[in-house]
């Protein structure tokens, strides 16, 4: 059961999106979240809207898994309403005790919901339809610009794709340990919140002793099959733009165009 | 010449407090020679503690001797110069299939080593497929490595080494942590290399029946090679290796007891055919 779980939240089907190359995936979230802040009024969003209902279509994922993904953030939506609700100064619409409404309250706090959804929704495509490995290239590939600032982006890569690939290991191992002490008669299950805390400790320790030995197992067989960090390494699956990311890149450009025009006439 | 060769091979581990200070030094591996020709199918026995795995250590320059010489394929492992040379030129299999498998998928792990080596994209692919057919492994290469069994990631570890084709493949106990079926795959693959691929073979275990097939046999003990020979000549010497705290294989044992026993058969039998065989002489 263990070894089924999927990192991130990768939704495994075949569309345009999916087959994008991961850069243009990454740059296109970033500039979408970018034009979310670009736009200051309702209409501003209207482009917004029709690029992520095209995105979400062209995807094939269905809408619910983006849905998903708001469940996390449903307290800090309801915060922020709430807060520019009754904060707002201006015309008064409803007023109790003494908390008031305001026509701008509303709209503002409107304008947050759409605001923070679609960052949301925006964020989650890009890693509903990329696998994690993909992602890990992709990001080695896009921000290799930073080598210049001495950013070691090659080892931060390998790190992150290291990781993905000893979580399951981990996760079965953290499984193995708590089994092992259940049968001693420890107990994870009863108890509230801080004594199942308290009582995940011992459980940290030896899954913590066994991580560093796998960690240095790894090193050591790593530079044995000649790992000597990134320069000279050569790809096994080298990303390569297609017509398709260009065609991409055209859109995402045009869209941003569209929305500081936008931005501009209203 | 040879591919691998250790001159007067010293190691020695220096255990150290807090400060720093020298607390004891443990001699792991004790002035060791020995040579190994291309081709050969090398067996190293011995306990737990024995040193072998310090000494498989020292073949693919992860350790470097305290004392003496190590020569892969011409090179001394301590010139830096060489070092991946070396690397390429003596893989490196180790007990743990889980800690040495760093792709997310099969293939992308068996292209690590050549991605390493700069190989150019094309020829990487091709290197990953045969490897992944010489072991049989071909239809799991898109599969996740934490879904194989302990045998078969073993396997597509050898792979992973064969891809990087080198000259000489030093397996560190690479049995240890499998079950039967596991280990009978393991030994099998190990086998083709060797007489297939005609790759030099140095493996190291503490299971007798593996190293039946052997062309020779190191055995060592706190840090010595305490024998050296032929499977059989090493077999022939069952006082000895109880000595050792070794077994031999259940055959070899039986023939034994039964020649002390008084039946007239030879020392060192081996396999089973063997043994009928020279029970069939007794009557």
């Amino acid at each position: 059961m263990l070894r089924d779980i999927t990192l991130g939240q990768y939704y495994p089907t075949d569309s345009v999106i999916h087959r994008l190359d991961p850069r243009v995936k990454l740059f296109g979230t970033l500039m979408f979240l970018i034009s979310l802040f670009v736009a200051d009024n309702f209409i501003g969003y209207i482009p917004a809207v029709i690029f992520l209902v095209t995105v979400i279509t062209l995807s094939k994922v269905p809408f619910k898994y983006m849905v998903k993904g708001m469940r996390a953030i449903l307290f800090l939506l309801l915060l922020s309403v709430v807060f520019n609700l009754f904060t707002i100064k201006g015309e008064v619409l409803v007023s109790f005790w003494k908390l008031s409404i305001t026509k701008e309250g509303i709209k503002t706090a409107g304008f947050m919901a759409f605001r923070l959804s679609f960052l949301v929704i925006g964020s989650s495509i890009m890693t509903l339809t990329t696998t994690p490995n993909n992602l890990t290239d992709g990001l080695e590939k896009g921000m290799g610009f930073l080598k210049i600032f001495k950013v070691p982006v090659h080892e931060i890569a390998m790190m992150m794709s290291i990781a993905l690939r000893f979580i399951p290991i981990l996760v079965e191992e953290t499984d193995k340990i708590m089994k092992a002490q259940i049968a001693r008669g420890a107990d994870f299950e009863s108890g509230n919140l801080i004594k199942k805390a308290k009582s995940m400790v011992p459980l940290l320790v030896p899954l913590f002793v066994s991580a560093f030995r796998r960690a240095n197992d790894l090193a050591m067989a790593m530079e044995a099959r000649g790992y000597k960090g990134g320069a000279g390494r050569t790809k096994m699956k080298p990303l390569v733009y297609k017509s398709r990311d260009g065609i991409s890149y055209l859109v995402i450009f045009a869209y941003f165009a569209l929305m500081i025009v936008l931005r501009k006439l209203f | 010449m040879e591919i691998v060769k250790t001159e007067n091979l010293t190691f020695e581990y220096i255990r150290r407090d807090e400060e720093d200070n020298v607390e004891g030094i443990t001699t792991a591996v004790d002035n060791v020679s020995l040579s190994v020709e291309p081709g050969q199918f090398i067996a190293i026995l011995g306990h737990n503690g024995s040193g072998k795995s310090t000494l498989a250590k020292h073949l693919n320059a992860i350790l470097y001797p305290t004392e003496g010489t190590v020569w892969i394929d011409g090179n001394d492992t301590k010139d830096d110069s060489k070092l991946w040379t070396i690397r390429e030129t003596a893989g490196m299999v180790f007990q743990n299939p889980d800690n040495q498998i760093i792709g997310q998928v099969v293939e992308e792990d068996v292209g690590f080593g050549p991605e390493n080596m700069g190989v150019p994209t094309k020829e990487i692919w091709e290197r990953v497929e045969e490897s992944l057919k010489v072991v049989g492994m071909y239809e799991y290469r898109k599969s996740s490595p934490n879904r194989l069994s302990g045998g078969q990631k073993q396997r597509v570890s050898i792979a992973g080494v064969l891809a990087m084709h080198p000259k000489c493949i030093v397996l560190d106990e690479p049995t240890a942590m499998l079950d039967p079926v596991g280990r009978r795959e393991v030994i099998n693959a190990v086998r083709g290399l060797n007489d297939v691929e005609k790759i030099t073979i140095i493996l190291i275990t503490h299971y007798m029946d593996e190293i039946v097939n052997a062309d020779k046999v190191f055995v060592m003990d706190r840090g010595h090679i305490e024998m050296e020979g032929t499977p059989r000549e090493i077999f022939s010497q069952v006082e000895r290796l109880k000595e050792l705290r070794l077994d031999v294989p259940q055959v070899t044992e039986l023939a034994y007891i039964l020649r002390q026993r008084g039946l007239p058969i030879p020392l060192g039998i081996l396999t089973i055919d063997e043994l009928t065989e020279a029970l069939k002489k007794c009557r």
